[in-house]
């Protein structure tokens, strides 16, 4: 696992049915993106997340791939229309194996 | 028929130079909670100066205020989030962390930032919270001492601040630190460098004015450790100051030097009443 890495994410607590609330995520992350070289001339390998997901009550609401260009600490920011009471749920996926999860749950005003 | 002329003409001018001039009458609410003061009157030393302070914060763009009314949008807490790490993380010879004697930092360290630089009766100096951070490393934890205005202290800075944030700054001036304050005082009006410029002939006299494309404020430091959005990080408020001397053409001094505590005491007595802001977002 990278070090420093800390995903953090803003949704509302409640909405109304059918509403389309504004999801907000961001996780520190270096992304690496491998085109780097160190001091001594060696590349840096690359370590990004390379793709980040969310759902709803097991329904897909966002899945993204993520590529090398993309920068240190990406941010997403989305709509997600909520017809019921339920959690979201989100996963970034880095590129050493690591699995980093986070959940929101959000009540029916 | 020429002198209409020449009023509409007089009105076109006026009219963009209005819209610069001087701070907004935006108000600061954090996370929709934390009320903080940017607008106040002016503490009883600057009569004759200044009638009231502004924070910083008043004379940047809508865009770039939203930034700090709203910690999740903030990006100066990304460093606070790893000083919170490094908070309960031991270092040193000792085999202590800062939690191990201050315990959570949300308790201990709340109105702390409001009173520094202040003085240190122990070591006989006027302290800013950056060298009371590095004593606490070299002799309570036997850790080695964090660069004065590097990214760790910066960061561990803005997390001690943050805990005040909404908090009026209330810096001592008299007393022992009166002949600190003094020298700063000094400083703040001695003009430096080729261009022979002082503190006080942008941020006294020409507060609100553009000078060129940037919007002068009072030059309070109530927001520091401040994210900068033209270099993408916390800044410690000595690395500030010396980017300022640097501007004026001249050799600066370095953080952390007894010149800039001085000068750090004396500009923090300026904004005496504002809230603390820390982390604060500029552009």
């Amino acid at each position: 696992m990278a070090s420093g890495v800390k995903p953090r994410v803003k949704v509302p607590k409640s909405a109304a049915v059918g509403e389309a609330v504004t999801i907000k995520t961001l996780i520190s992350h270096n992304m690496e993106s491998g085109q780097r070289k160190d001091k001594q001339g060696n590349v840096i390998p690359r370590s990004i997340i390379n793709r980040f997901t969310c759902e709803f009550n097991g329904q897909s609401v966002v899945d993204i791939k993520m590529e090398p260009a993309i920068s240190t600490n990406p941010y997403f920011e989305f709509n997600a229309t909520v017809p019921e009471a339920g959690e979201f749920v989100f996963t970034w996926y880095d590129d050493d194996g690591s699995v980093y999860n986070d959940n929101k749950p959000i009540t029916i005003a | 028929m020429r002198f209409k002329a020449m009023t509409a003409i007089a009105a076109l001018v006026a009219a963009p130079l209005a819209v610069m001039a001087g701070p907004d009458d935006d108000e600061l609410v954090i996370n929709g909670e934390i009320n903080i003061v940017t607008k106040t009157a002016a503490p009883a030393h600057l009569d004759g100066a200044l009638t009231e302070i502004y924070s910083g914060w008043r004379f940047r763009s809508d865009e770039t205020q939203a930034l700090e009314m709203d910690d999740f949008e903030n990006p100066g807490m990304v460093a606070v989030d790893a000083a919170r790490e490094v908070w309960d993380t031991v270092d040193g010879s000792e085999g202590k962390a800062c939690a191990s004697c201050h315990n959570a930092v949300e308790d201990s360290m709340v109105g702390v930032k409001a009173v520094y630089p202040k003085w240190n009766e122990g070591a006989g100096e006027v302290r800013t919270l950056e060298m009371q951070v590095n004593d606490c490393r070299t002799s309570r934890m036997g850790a080695e001492a964090w660069k004065y205005e590097g990214g760790e202290m910066t960061a561990m800075s803005a997390l001690i601040a943050m805990q005040s944030r909404g908090l009026p700054v209330n810096v001592a001036i008299d007393g022992p630190v009166q002949t600190a304050w003094e020298q700063g005082k000094e400083m703040y009006y001695t003009r430096y460098g080729q261009l022979e410029l002082s503190c006080a002939n942008c941020h006294e006299d020409n507060w609100g004015n553009m000078i060129r494309a940037d919007h002068l404020s009072q030059g309070q430091i109530n927001g520091f450790p401040t994210y900068r959005l033209k270099n993408t990080k916390l800044n410690a408020v000595h690395d500030r100051f010396k980017g300022c001397i640097r501007d004026t053409r001249a050799e600066t001094f370095k953080p952390g030097s007894p010149e800039f505590v001085a000068l750090e005491l004396y500009v923090a007595s300026r904004g005496n009443g504002l809230s603390v802001e820390g982390p604060s977002v500029r552009n």
